[in-house]
């Protein structure tokens, strides 16, 4: 333990309390705390937004708000949760964990980590704004589509602006992940011992680099379109609005994997745990999720199939799309074969991670429906769309958030949650969030559109079914909130390994995690590392 | 893996600075783009809050590297920090240039007929014939000139080609710690891009007035002056960069093995200068 490599901090002298302490901090674990609650309050914004919708479809006609507003909703609803809520999410989970579990004493560009935080709350103060405008919010849907979106009212420019602000924080975010877990491990950390989520945060972050600048060079176009006379997606100045979906797109579909590879990577932190065992194939998972990081850049094309491409292009990103079935199948049976003969417990994170085992395969195989070009001409920007990707999306990442979080809450609060409330959230949540989306399937192959606040009367049924439905899982995530709450005011201590087969640096410290982990670096071997089987 | 102490700052008061800064000028900006007479106001106020929060910020990590509290490892993150920032914007500038050969592969020639857009131009515009440079079958902006290549944008990618050498040179002189050489490049390679920045301006000056071609002339002004002017903005951006590094080798700052920030802003002027070969070739020439 030499003195040498111990971090150095300047906070013996103060260490600011109140309000200073969450606006100037560069602890990696407060800044964690930050992005998570912040995700949470967008969480609950944009669920409400999502009950509008939901109470307005409860029946045909138009009962409570107007179209006008009812497509504010499910713009908004989309902006929230994707960029306020699941994002900031994993964001949050990264800078508590990343530096508790490769041995690191902080993040590697700490003041950097403050800012990517703290543009947050300011660029959502921004696109909430537009609610309040005169001309509403922006109401094109969250793809912002030219040229419906250059024809709304002043928010266009706002929710343009939110975008880059989101971005910028999400770049600079991204940077710091990837320079800390290839800077920062420990001796002995060496990339084939680094836990999975690590791994795929270390992906995540390449794929935020890559694409969140195109997002902002597709809203730059799409503002100088409005503003300043360009026309790049005006076909009379040789311009095209296909165009718009493309660059979109390209931002888009790796997107998605942005906000489910750190998902698998919480699942393959959880799955073992309580299996009792190693994860199974620890180097084809990492293979696996850099391959479906790859494809992630060539398959966008699959979302606008019917926006009259060339049939070889259509052809090409269908097969591309159906490949990734391979690289995400492996994983499925990765993760059931950790399962097998383990001595398995199905404490709250484990149900979640085997809820999202199931329901996220659910959404995979939607998924392959979709890619298929004359199938998809069927269900493109029907109701089976909404189901797919809430399939993905909620019972999906945000199931992995959520086992996350019950599975690393005793490490931050040095207390357990009460695990009886927390299987009750489980089912509560797990029932209703099919009694929610299942019905959707059969409410777009039997033909209901997305994004339209009224339907024809046949639909009545399983519109009703899937509203009661949100709103019982609405509100029972007021659940989680108590279950967070309780779990931080006091409880049954939690020891420093928590989970009996846990397995890995971020249990060797104490619980909770004093504020400054890892000044002087463990010494990783086989035996810390999580997933390294001994035999190879 | 680190050595010596890895800095961890107990608190930092700029980024809350900046983001203040941000939300001033993302409000002004989009006020301003609205016709709000509060609009330019809050841009300046935005504006200006970041610049003191780039002094500041940069203030302290200089005074944090000259005192040196900053081991390899910190040195590092830096780097790799930069990298990737570099690599976002290739990303951004992708997404332009991804724009062009859209533009130019399909979106043009499937309004001329081609393809798929068989009965587009049928219907609408049957008297289109695709070409490039083109400003769309609405000709939009009117009759437009281009700018030919192998004028002015050939010396300026000499010149912006020299001044990588420029500031090679530089480097290699503030290895050999000779300061007055390091210095006398660094300004060299200031000019050059400096006199860079005045053709480009000259010739959007000569494009607006004599040549017609404006932002409005259709997809040709768009992905011309949108590519362009966007590079012309991190010239810009470079160039103050390398001012402030020269100011900071007067003062005798870096050294032979410690010079990350000099570094930092030669690798972005060679990240403009490649992305200006692409814009020559592909945007003039082609």
């Amino acid at each position: 333990m030499s003195q040498e490599t111990t971090a150095h901090h300047d906070d013996h002298d103060h260490h600011p309390t109140g309000i200073a302490r969450w606006l100037f901090t560069t602890n990696h674990k407060e800044i964690g705390t930050l992005y998570l609650v912040f995700s949470l309050i967008m969480f609950l914004i944009g669920g409400a937004m999502a009950l509008v919708i939901r109470a307005e479809l409860f029946a045909p006609g138009l009962q409570l708000v107007n179209p006008e507003f009812f497509n504010q909703m499910t713009t908004m609803h989309a902006l929230v949760m994707i960029f306020g809520a699941v994002m900031p999410a994993f964001v949050g989970l990264a800078n508590w964990m990343v530096p508790l579990m490769i041995g690191a004493p902080d993040m590697a560009l700490p003041r950097m980590n403050n800012w990517s935080f703290w543009i947050l709350p300011f660029a959502f103060t921004l696109l909430l704004a537009t609610l309040f405008m005169p001309s509403g919010a922006p109401a094109s849907g969250w793809t912002l589509y030219p040229p419906l979106s250059l024809q709304g009212g002043n928010s266009l420019a706002f929710v343009i602006l939110a975008i880059h602000l989101m971005g910028i924080s999400s770049i600079m975010g991204a940077i710091n992940i990837i320079a800390t877990i290839l800077n920062m491990r420990a001796p002995g950390m060496t990339l084939l011992r680094m836990p999975l989520f690590i791994w795929t945060w270390l992906i995540t972050a390449f794929l935020l680099i890559a694409v969140m600048p195109v997002l902002a060079g597709a809203v730059t176009m799409l503002l100088t379109d409005r503003f300043f006379g360009t026309s790049f997606f005006d076909a009379a100045g040789g311009g095209d609005p296909v165009l718009y979906h493309h660059i979109f797109w390209f931002f888009g579909h790796p997107e998605v994997y942005i906000m489910i590879l750190p998902a698998f990577g919480i699942v393959s932190e959880i799955i073992p745990t309580f299996s009792r065992k190693r994860l199974f194939g620890y180097t084809s998972m990492v293979y696996a999720t850099a391959s479906i990081a790859f494809l992630s850049f060539i398959v966008w094309a699959h979302h606008m199939f019917t926006v009259g491409m060339p049939l070889g292009a259509m052809l090409f990103f269908m097969y591309a799309t159906m490949l990734i079935a391979v690289p995400t199948g492996v994983k499925i049976f990765n993760w059931i074969s950790t399962m097998w003969r383990g001595s398995m417990t199905f404490e709250t994170p484990m149900l979640f991670a085997l809820g999202f085992l199931v329901l996220f395969t659910i959404g995979g195989f939607s998924g392959l429906m979709l890619a298929i070009v004359p199938a998809d001409f069927q269900y493109h920007d029907s109701y089976f769309v909404v189901a797919h990707f809430h399939y993905v999306l909620v019972t999906g990442s945000v199931f992995a958030i959520m086992a996350g979080v019950y599975y690393w809450l005793p490490k931050w609060t040095g207390y357990m949650y009460d695990e009886k409330l927390g299987k009750i959230h489980f089912w509560w949540s797990t029932i209703w969030v099919n009694v929610l989306f299942f019905p959707q399937h059969y409410l777009g192959l039997a033909g209901m559109p997305r994004r339209i606040p009224d339907y024809a009367v046949q639909f009545t049924e399983f519109n009703m079914i899937s509203s009661i439905g949100g709103f019982m899982f609405g509100f029972g995530q007021l659940l989680f909130v108590y279950i967070i709450w309780k779990c931080a005011r006091g409880g049954e201590k939690a020891t420093a390994q928590v989970w009996e087969g846990a397995r890995g640096l971020e249990w060797t410290v104490p619980s909770p995690a004093p504020l400054h982990t890892f000044d002087t670096p463990p010494v990783v071997d086989d035996s810390v590392a999580v997933h390294k089987d001994n035999l190879s | 893996m680190a050595q010596g102490t890895y800095y961890v700052p107990h608190s930092a008061k700029w980024p809350i600075v900046g983001s203040i800064g941000l939300f001033l000028l993302a409000i002004g900006a989009a006020n301003w783009l609205n016709g709000g007479p509060t609009g330019p106001w809050f841009f300046a106020a935005g504006g200006g809050i970041i610049i003191l929060m780039l002094f500041g910020w940069f203030g302290d990590v200089i005074r944090e590297s000259e005192g040196g509290m900053y081991n390899s490892a910190v040195d590092t993150s830096f780097r790799q920090g930069m990298i990737w920032f570099i690599f976002s914007e290739v990303m951004f500038f992708a997404a332009f240039f991804g724009a062009l050969f859209y533009a130019r592969m399909f979106a043009v020639p499937w309004l001329g007929g081609e393809g798929t857009g068989a009965m587009t131009n049928e219907l609408l515009w049957p008297d289109y014939e695709a070409t490039w440079p083109t400003h769309g079958p609405g000709e939009l902006g009117g009759d437009f000139q281009t700018i030919p290549g192998f004028g002015l944008p050939l010396l300026n990618t000499l010149i912006l080609l020299t001044s990588g050498i420029t500031i090679t040179l530089a480097h290699w002189a503030l290895k050999r710690a000779q300061r007055g050489l390091l210095i006398f490049w660094m300004i060299a390679t200031i000019l050059l891009g400096v006199i860079f920045l005045f053709i480009q301006g000259y010739e959007y000056v000569h494009a607006y007035r004599d040549l017609g071609l404006t932002l409005g002339s259709g997809i040709y002004g768009s992905t011309f002056f949108m590519l362009t002017g966007f590079h012309g903005l991190h010239v810009t951006l470079g160039a103050i960069m390398l001012i402030v590094i020269t100011i900071r080798c007067a003062y005798g700052h870096f050294s032979k093995e410690n010079h990350f920030g000099f570094e930092a802003v030669a690798w972005y002027w060679h990240f403009v200068d490649v992305v200006w070969l692409a814009l020559f070739l592909f945007v003039y020439v082609i």
